[in-house]
């Protein structure tokens, strides 16, 4: 019975060597004696490692990087004022050349029979008019002039029937257009004479004594002698423009301010050119734009970038996504690595081969190419960005287990031979025992280490990815989308504050990770060190 | 020997197959109409087949009607005749495009692999040897940011500071404006000046993790038995390094250039994307973009290929140079 007792006491001894105690000379208590338990300090290998780790100053230096990071990307978000994809404006004004007023001073011509009042007839008829006279003949055939307003007004006839007029007025179509010669010469003789109504080819219309002429209810046409152009095609004046236009033309104002049907205000420039007897009208308006590409200044830190969003917390929230899709893609590689390099290793024989083998397949898989053709059939597809980064978060989770399960299975495998894995089968601990609390855990320093530094590699990956547009997509924000404006030569001559600081804050994480990584590896396997 | 060889050969023959399979599979799970809209546009191209044409060759090459089986062998029965169809996005051969890119990718590879191994090695070396030291922490970090530097960040880095502010390099390409006027020999220099920032770009992303393995080795080789056995003789420190402890550390070192070398010919992708160099990483990084079947089915074979050729001369290699790990 005690035989038994003492077997099993050494068995559990040998179990125990995986987490044997290290005992360090406690210099404090020198006077103890040399035997006394008091005088050494019990350390665990957790607090070795720990210990270890704590005094390689360039892994706490990476270890103080990655806080940052972390603090920065997941607290500094919540801090930030703005929002994830909070846009900013700015007021910019632009002059631009807008419209031209012109005072007509000359008689202009319209024509009933373009043939008999054609433009040599017509300067015949300005002739005759501005000599007094009543008629004139002009190639055979003989016009009367009918002067209706003194030097302003008058009406050319051929055999008794009007073929054209000349008139400084103009009348003009409101909605554009032409009016045809009858409204026009109908519209002058009833602005002539004064009246506020009058008929033309059947149909009533009032006139106002501005010269506006209404049809039905509806504006017509108006009669002036200012002729206001529109520099842009597409504009069309409403009438209260034109007549405050024409009135600060006269009164000779430089400027006014004219609020148009939608609301929109805009204050306009008169300049008057003496020798075209024109006024170029400039407007001026107030356009909120995207403040894009802003330098640095105190609301925005590191300026703003190409939408007018906030630099510094599109840093923060792209740190979070780059951080997390990290983490979720080595969850996933460590996840389907330890299983499936645990099957392997743990049963060995033709599942260790057919895992092998699949591993093999998967080192064979060019990822970047695998990725890129996806990313590109998702764009064909208009895939939506949150589907996309949940797409490429599982592909290299997928495509990177087989590195961590050729470790874990190595691992497995020299550890199964070892004199704690035969205690365990003796002392009867069943399978899933054994495996989960006894050979996973001798797998995790060098799992841990693999991980940290994958972590850093699938930033990279990713950032690379989103740096080609393939990857995480706007409105979320990455490291490497943030980076992705560089392709635009004018950012990376111009806008420093655009791309260097994501690149540096992904350098440094990836740095870190490789770094504390580094140390980890050494914590855990001193032999590495003389 | 020979047996281990043959064996190695037969299996990297099994593990194409699947993996050929794999990517084959990839490209039968692309939508149908991804595919349809891409021959579509591929084909108003100045010189193109038509859009019927394309299509017929599609489903003449990959047999996209019957099942995923039937049709992976078909298209395996066409690529071991050598028959990888005609490009979309170049309207060539597929064969003859890589042709035309694959030299340029490959001298850059081994210009930079070239200046990798002349930096890393020593850097590595003397790392090991003073160990702990400025020099150590110094190399070490160098090794690690080189590492850890994201490729396109580093050329960024590189454009901005050579080419922007300083006006040495173009931005892109590699030729200048006035390549045509240039007697050959100035046509070989411009190419050549226009390579030098790809391959700096390439040199510093890759040599770190060689200066790492380097100095790993050599730390395990000059902690072993012998070179202890080597000092205790009293030997110089210079012998016992550079004769008994690096010959050793070369074992390891010759099977990861070993493993390395066929990866010159796959080109690379990011970088010769970021300096427009025409060689075969921007050729295929174009074409899978561009949705150009052929060609980017053809460049994911070819790099799976080059890795297990260089996985079959790493074993093979390290079989050679260590006789110790040779299997009987």
């Amino acid at each position: 019975m005690s035989e038994e007792k003492k077997n099993n006491a050494s068995l559990n001894e040998a179990l125990e060597k995986e987490e044997t105690l290290v005992f360090e000379v406690n210099k404090d208590n020198e006077d103890y004696s040399l035997n006394d338990d008091r005088r050494v300090k019990v350390l665990s290998p957790g607090q070795l490692v720990a210990k270890r780790f704590f005094r390689n100053r360039l892994a706490v230096t990476g270890m103080a990087i990655l806080i940052f990071m972390f603090v920065f990307s997941f607290i500094g978000g919540v801090l930030s004022p703005y929002g994830e994809d909070q846009k900013f404006y700015r007021m910019d004004t632009q002059v631009k050349d807008y419209a031209a007023i012109m005072h007509n001073e000359d008689f202009r011509y319209s024509a009933a029979d373009s043939t008999l009042f054609s433009s040599s007839v017509q300067a015949q008829a300005f002739l005759a008019v501005s000599q007094g006279k009543d008629s004139f003949s002009y190639r055979g055939n003989d016009y009367e002039i009918e002067v209706v307003t003194d030097n302003y007004f008058f009406i050319v006839k051929n055999q008794g029937n009007i073929v054209g007029l000349g008139c400084k007025e103009l009348v003009t179509s409101s909605a554009g257009g032409n009016l045809g010669f009858q409204f026009t010469l109908d519209a002058l003789m009833a602005h002539a004479a004064g009246e506020s109504e009058f008929t033309s080819d059947g149909k009533t219309y009032t006139m106002d004594e501005d010269g506006v002429v209404y049809g039905n209810g509806e504006e017509v046409a108006y009669i002036s002698e200012y002729i206001v152009k529109a520099i842009m095609g597409d504009v069309v004046f409403s009438r209260e423009f034109k007549n405050e236009l024409i009135d600060a033309a006269e009164s000779g104002q430089k400027s006014f301010q004219f609020t148009d049907d939608n609301g929109n205000e805009a204050e306009y420039i008169l300049k008057y050119d003496a020798a075209a007897k024109l006024w170029d009208v400039q407007q001026e308006t107030a356009t909120r734009i995207f403040d894009t590409y802003s330098s640095p200044s105190k609301e925005h830190w590191l300026g703003t970038d190409r939408n007018g969003m906030d630099m510094l917390t599109r840093l923060m929230y792209g740190g979070r996504i780059s951080l997390m899709i990290g983490f979720i893609v080595v969850l996933i590689e460590s996840f389907l690595g330890v299983v499936m390099g645990g099957i392997a290793g743990y049963f060995g024989g033709w599942v260790d081969a057919l895992i092998m083998r699949l591993v093999d397949i998967f080192f064979c898989i060019p990822s970047m190419p695998f990725i890129i053709i996806v990313g590109a059939a998702m764009d064909a597809a208009n895939v939506p960005s949150l589907t996309r980064m949940i797409y490429l978060m599982l592909i290299l989770g997928f495509l990177g287990w087989a590195g961590v399960a050729r470790l874990v299975r190595g691992q497995i495998l020299s550890l199964r031979e070892q004199e704690f894995m035969t205690a365990t089968e003796a002392t009867g601990i069943a399978p899933s025992r054994r495996i989960f609390k006894h050979l996973i855990p001798n797998v995790m320093p060098q799992l841990i280490v693999i991980m940290t530094m994958g972590l850093g590699g699938t930033i990279i990956t990713e950032a690379t990815l989103s740096f080609l547009g393939l990857g995480v997509r706007f409105p979320f924000a990455s490291w490497g989308n943030i980076i992705n404006d560089v392709n635009d030569t004018f950012v990376l001559t111009n806008y420093w504050f655009i791309w260097i600081p994501a690149g540096v804050l992904l350098l440094l994480t990836v740095l870190a990770f490789n770094i504390v990584g580094d140390g980890l590896r050494d914590a855990f396997d001193p032999k590495m060190k003389r | 020997m020979r047996k281990y060889i043959i064996r190695r050969l037969l299996i990297s023959v099994v593990i194409l197959f699947f993996v050929a399979f794999v990517i084959y599979a990839l490209m039968r799970c692309l939508p149908t109409s991804y595919v349809e809209a891409m021959a579509r546009q591929k084909s108003m191209q100045p010189n193109s087949k038509s859009y019927e044409e394309w299509m017929e060759q599609l489903s003449a090459m990959y047999n996209m009607d019957g099942s995923i089986i039937e049709g992976f062998f078909q298209w395996l029965s066409q690529i071991l005749r050598g028959d990888f169809g005609d490009s979309w996005k170049w309207t060539v051969p597929v064969i003859e495009k890589f042709n035309d890119t694959v030299w340029l990718s490959f001298i850059m590879g081994v210009i930079s692999f070239a200046l990798e191994i002349i930096i890393a090695i020593p850097l590595g070396i003397i790392a090991a040897t003073k160990q702990y030291s400025v020099t150590d922490y110094v190399i070490s970090i160098i090794a690690l940011a080189g590492i850890s530097l994201p490729t396109f960040f580093f050329a960024s880095l590189l454009k901005l500071v050579f080419s922007v502010r300083l006006g040495w390099f173009d931005l892109y390409g590699l030729v200048g404006k006035n390549f045509r006027q240039l007697s050959p020999f100035g046509q070989f220099m411009d190419k050549a000046y226009h390579l030098v920032l790809p391959i700096t770009v390439l040199v510093v992303i890759s040599m770190g993790s060689l200066m790492r393995y380097t100095r790993t080795n050599m730390l395990e080789v000059l902690s072993a038995d012998y070179i202890r056995t080597a000092r205790a003789k009293g030997l110089s420190e210079h012998k016992v390094i550079y004769y008994h402890a690096f010959r050793n550390t070369l074992i390891p070192i010759v099977t990861i250039i070993g493993e390395s070398l066929p990866g010159l010919f796959g080109g690379a992708l990011i970088t010769e994307t970021l300096f427009a160099i025409p060689g075969i990483g921007f050729a295929s990084y174009q074409s899978m973009v561009s949705g150009d079947i052929p060609f980017s089915m053809f460049y994911m074979l070819f790099l799976a290929i080059l890795t297990l050729i260089g996985n079959l001369l790493a074993d093979v290699l390290y079989a050679v140079v260590d006789p110790r790990v040779r299997v009987a």
